[in-house]
């Protein structure tokens, strides 16, 4: 994906589990929501790319996604440490983020509600109903969603 | 009795004599007023006779007086004092007194003498004199002497007589009662008794008094058992005993005291009792004591070290109470002391093992902390972690289906699906277990709960997924319950679920719920007229994952009943069924009327 690309990256997915992350793009591009997407494949390169460190330094952090899919159990930094660091910069504060994971744990609803997170959904078993949830996510998100503009 | 027979007759001799007296006088006086009538009428028939000097008719008239045999001589004198007639007629002038004496009477010897004046029509002519033998009355008098002699003596004899009866029925009896009360007051003898020898009173008297005797033994012999049991009790008692004067020494102890002490009896008998008293604790022992005396308590009870002999302390219970005496003044004290040492010991040793068991207790809980957290870490990971792989193959058997549908036979989907279906299940299995591990890990929030309205509540919310099935809701009222309403009201979820799905073979479902209160608990029942099961499996009903009918009959995981008892059992109740095949089933659930769940904090 090029620099030119990243900085018009309308999702971003933040998914370790591949077979997930395909199920996910599959529903996605079905309504055809995929086509500006970058899949982190953990908390370290998700918030590389969200602050524009690293291999994305040429990013502009403020031409942030219009929403980020996060899943909660990520390697290196977990999806609770990458919510809390994007609600809590100034510049990034207002990108909508989903947690979409497999736990349906209490404390971790919770957590995440504390820390702003702007939906929560916990992924079905089955593909019928993952693949509407996901589809029904994105076009809300990206489709019906307004934010506020720079 | 001799001083009753002086008295009596001395009595009977004065009353003699003054009977004896009277009789004289009295006598006296009537012979005066004999002769003085007599004198008197004489003297009147003689005036005629002395006017006219007619000596023959005063002689006639003296000679009237021959009627009173007693009088001896009568003789009537002129005015000039010559004799001028005389009775009897033939005795001798020389008999006669010369010339008449005074007027009045003399008593000479054997003879009342009177001189009378003859008057008429107040003119003196004569005297007349009389003299009257009084030896008769003599005579009389001297019967009278006899019979008083003879009424004395008849009387000392009679009086002795019975004197001596008397005597032997009553002063003897009294003798008898003064000689037993003698040895009783001398010699403390109470075993002596009075002889019953008296009659009437005295029997009752003598009777009394030995009934009283007899008490007095009695009492005596009973106050002696009691103080030799006392005794022995105190002496031989496995208790340290002592008592203990007012001023703190000892009066006595027994051989467990001395045993306990050290010191032999001599040595303690006369001294101060709290001279073997720790120092430390000498005060409060005191201060006790005073009290005692006092009489603000009768008794104490202090736990406190005493000094053996040998300087050893010795940790004792010591309870010490006071006697007193009828007006309530102190009498002795008695002590009792009980060594404790050993169970001081124990006590020492009972806290050291319980600081050692409440440390293995925080190490053992902070290792279970540990393990929960373990565990929750392990659900989490099985949430999360074994979902995804089941989304996987759920999903790309989907996609293979959507994408190569043209390239497998009709058995290749089926495979597909079988393969689909099981996922899913296995995919609600580990919905169903994660609900329950989260069960046992939810906070307790205890309120009172309106049965009847959750009961209800639930069966509504049951009944609206389950359209096309006719069902019917008997519900009593049911009581209300101290316990958590969101995990009260998933055990009616579940019952409730329960009921409707196995008994949705039937036309019309008929469920009844009620309770009843049993010994300090309300149990509830949920009764349905579904298919039932073998009560051989009831053991298997509340584990979980044991199911008793297979999925294609009825759905589920086997989860469901397991929650339940989880539920009931964190409220402190019971959970069982009773059932028959075919025939439905009744689910029980009981819980404590006063809350006992377990504490909230169950981590």
């Amino acid at each position: 994906m090029s620099l030119q690309m990243t900085n018009e990256v309308e999702v971003l997915l933040v998914e370790d589990n591949p077979s997930d992350a395909e199920l996910t793009l599959r529903a996605l591009k079905k309504r055809n929501l995929a086509n500006k997407l970058f899949h982190a494949k953990d908390g370290a390169e998700a918030l590389d790319f969200i602050f524009a460190k690293g291999p994305f330094a040429n990013r502009r952090v403020e031409n942030g996604p219009k929403v980020v899919l996060l899943d909660l159990k990520l390697p290196k930094v977990d999806g609770l440490e990458v919510l809390k660091c994007i609600k809590g910069d100034e510049r990034t504060k207002r990108i909508p983020v989903v947690v979409m994971t497999s736990s349906r744990e209490d404390k971790d609803l919770e957590t995440c509600y504390e820390l702003g997170v702007n939906g929560y959904v916990v992924k079905p078993v089955e593909f019928e109903d993952f693949s509407r949830a996901v589809s029904e996510l994105g076009f809300y998100w990206l489709l019906l969603n307004e934010t506020p503009k720079n | 009795m001799t001083i009753i027979l002086l008295t009596s007759s001395s009595v009977l001799l004065l009353t003699c004599a003054s009977f004896f007296a009277y009789e004289y006088f009295t006598f006296k006086q009537h012979i005066i007023e004999n002769l003085s009538t007599l004198g008197a009428i004489t003297a009147n028939n003689s005036t005629a006779a002395l006017t006219f000097n007619n000596s023959e008719d005063a002689t006639e008239v003296l000679g009237a007086l021959e009627a009173e045999p007693h009088i001896k001589l009568a003789g009537l004198y002129d005015q000039d004092g010559k004799l001028f007639a005389h009775y009897p007629e033939g005795l001798s002038m020389d008999a006669f007194p010369v010339g008449p004496a005074n007027d009045g009477y003399s008593l000479t010897s054997g003879y009342l003498s009177s001189y009378q004046p003859v008057v008429h029509e107040h003119k003196r002519l004569g005297t007349l004199y009389i003299k009257f033998d009084t030896s008769a009355m003599y005579k009389r008098f001297r019967s009278y002497g006899y019979i008083v002699a003879a009424v004395v003596v008849a009387s000392l004899i009679l009086a002795f007589a019975l004197s001596n009866g008397f005597q032997r029925q009553i002063s003897e009896p009294i003798v008898a009662l003064t000689k037993t009360a003698k040895a009783v007051a001398v010699d403390e003898d109470y075993s002596v008794r009075a002889p019953n020898i008296g009659t009437g009173e005295f029997v009752v008297l003598t009777e009394a008094f030995n009934q009283m005797l007899t008490r007095i033994h009695d009492g005596n012999r009973e106050l002696r058992q009691s103080e030799e049991r006392f005794r022995s009790a105190m002496e031989h008692s496995p208790i340290s005993m002592s008592l203990i004067a007012t001023d703190g020494t000892w009066l006595d102890v027994n051989q467990a005291k001395c045993e306990m002490t050290g010191y032999t009896r001599e040595e303690m008998i006369g001294q101060i009792f709290y001279k073997i008293i720790h120092p430390d604790d000498l005060f409060v022992n005191l201060q006790h004591f005073q009290r005692l005396l006092d009489g603000e308590i009768d008794s104490y009870r202090l736990e406190e070290r005493h000094l053996h002999k040998s300087g050893q302390v010795i940790w004792v219970d010591a309870n010490v109470s006071i006697v007193r005496d009828d007006n309530r003044m102190p009498v002795y004290c008695i002590a009792q002391i009980q060594d404790i040492s050993h169970r001081k010991r124990d006590e020492e040793l009972l806290r050291n093992l319980n600081a050692e068991l409440e440390q293995r207790v925080q190490e053992r809980t902070h290792k279970l902390k540990e393990a929960n957290k373990e565990l929750e870490a392990f659900s989490y990971s099985v949430s999360h972690d074994l979902r995804a792989p089941l989304r996987a193959i759920d999903g790309f058997s989907r996609i293979l289906l959507e994408d190569n549908a043209d390239k497998l036979d009709e058995d290749g989907k089926r495979v597909l699906g079988v393969i689909r279906s099981n996922t899913q299940n296995m995919g609600r299995l580990i919905d169903d277990l994660l609900a329950f591990s989260r069960l046992s890990r939810k906070q307790m929030e205890p309120c009172l709960v309106n049965m009847t309205e959750l009961a209800s509540d639930v069966f509504q919310q049951v009944k609206s997924s389950c359209v096309d099935q006719n069902i019917h809701l008997n519900l009593a009222p049911l009581p209300n319950i101290e316990g958590d309403p969101a995990l009260i009201r998933q055990v009616f979820v579940n019952l409730l679920s329960n009921a409707v799905k196995y008994s949705k073979t039937r036309s019309e479902s008929l469920i009844d719920v009620s309770a009843r209160p049993e010994n300090g608990e309300y149990v509830y029942s949920i009764k349905d007229n579904g298919v039932g099961f073998d009560m051989a499996y009831s053991n298997k009903l509340f584990g979980v994952f044991q199911r008793l009918h297979s999925v294609e009959q009825f759905e589920g995981t086997g989860v469901g009943l397991a929650i339940v008892q989880r539920i009931v059992h964190r409220h402190g109740g019971r959970v069982w069924a009773n059932a028959k095949i075919d025939e439905g089933a009744t689910f029980h659930f009981s819980l404590p009327k006063e809350s006992k769940y377990e504490s909230a904090n169950d981590e």
